[in-house]
């Protein structure tokens, strides 16, 4: 019987499922559009974020530690990413009344998603749906104004991965729009 | 642009003559902490690095940058600030110390008592608090940690690169110990 891997309580390895997900999109794929509840009766579509860059990010739950970290680092990150011109969402399988008590709790000024049904749908199509624990990858999209990707990142479940590549990749879309 | 699956988070700003410093500065080991006075976290890592510096003496070189998370600690800003005035009079260590002794009075009669414990010029500290003189000096510490691949709080640097192991005293001189090794060979 294959050993299975522990850390911080959260299972690395299964013998019979995929580790993680094979692979995120990336650069150059069209953004699948989705529509998906950012509230009691309201929901966001891709398609009318479209225009302005957008940072996806795909977390696995609220109220988790790493996650609360991640975004907490976002929320400060903010007017960085506004200077962009860009707007973050972030989405996780939780549904809309788990994300509003979160969100008020951490006083996050951003847009929490529910992919909560058919669950995980989005993150599915994105690449970043973890199966073996039936959430969402740790996943960053740079989507750039058209839709297309411009950036992607998959990031150790247990690892928080930071601002820098997001800010790299918006600073890298700003010169592409100057030239 | 391209997707990248892995990343190793480093150091972008080198540490300079802009630091706070304890330590000589040709040590083999440097650890550098991206830390905010009001994490709860930060308050754990405080004492182990005092032990971790008792343990490697003058072989480690140790940095603190501030890192608050405002939206989170509301005092957290302030304090950093405080901290940096009390710099600019000389008593920057003695100051990040105080604060992290007492991290559950942090608001600004507390920081100013501080301040008077330590001798400052008061008038000056409190001038400076109410202008945020220091404002731009922590914004600079806290992008260049973002810049940096900080992920929370408390973020340690050995020798440059994002240490995302275990932060126990054992654990933290075992990582400056292997680098302190690496760097002398």
């Amino acid at each position: 019987m294959p050993k299975l891997l522990f850390e911080n309580g959260v299972r690395l390895i299964h013998p019979y499922m995929p580790k993680e997900s094979p692979s995120v999109l990336s650069q150059g794929v069209v953004a699948p559009d989705f529509a998906l509840s950012s509230g009691p009766g309201q929901s966001v579509t891709l398609r009318e974020l479209r225009g302005k860059p957008i940072v996806l990010v795909f977390y696995p739950a609220d109220w988790s530690p790493v996650c609360g970290d991640q975004l907490a680092l976002y929320n400060e990150v903010l007017p960085e990413f506004h200077r962009h011109n860009a707007q973050l969402v972030a989405i996780s399988v939780d549904g809309v009344w788990c994300h509003r008590a979160y969100a008020e709790s951490r006083k996050l000024r951003f847009t929490l998603l529910s992919d909560f049904e058919p669950k995980g749908a989005v993150a599915r199509a994105y690449g970043a749906y973890r199966p073996i624990d039936g959430t969402t990858e740790r996943a960053l999209f740079v989507i750039d104004e058209q839709g297309l990707i411009y950036w992607s990142y998959l990031s150790p479940v247990g690892v928080n991965p930071g601002a820098d590549g997001i800010l790299e990749a918006l600073e890298s879309l700003s010169k592409r729009r100057v030239a | 642009m391209t997707t990248g699956q892995s990343r190793v988070a480093r150091l972008v700003l080198p540490v300079g003559e802009r630091d706070h410093i304890q330590g000589p500065p040709d040590a083999q080991a440097t650890l550098v902490e991206y830390g905010d006075y009001e994490c709860p976290f930060c308050g754990q890592a405080y004492p182990i690095i005092k032990a971790v510096q008792a343990r490697l003496g003058r072989r480690l070189r140790f940095v603190f940058r501030n890192f608050p998370l405002t939206e989170m600690h509301p005092h957290a800003l302030k304090a950093a600030m405080a901290a940096e005035a009390a710099g600019a009079q000389g008593q920057f260590w003695p100051m990040h110390d105080l604060l992290y002794e007492n991290q559950d009075a942090l608001d600004e009669r507390s920081l100013a008592r501080y301040a008077e414990s330590l001798r400052l010029d008061v008038e000056r500290f409190r001038s400076e608090l109410r202008a945020e003189t220091y404002a731009s000096r922590v914004h600079e510490d806290f992008m260049s940690g973002v810049r940096s691949g900080v992920n929370g709080t408390p973020t340690m640097f050995v020798n440059g690169v994002r240490h995302d192991g275990p932060w126990d005293a054992e654990s933290l001189t075992a990582a400056l110990t292997v680098a302190a090794h690496t760097k002398a060979s």
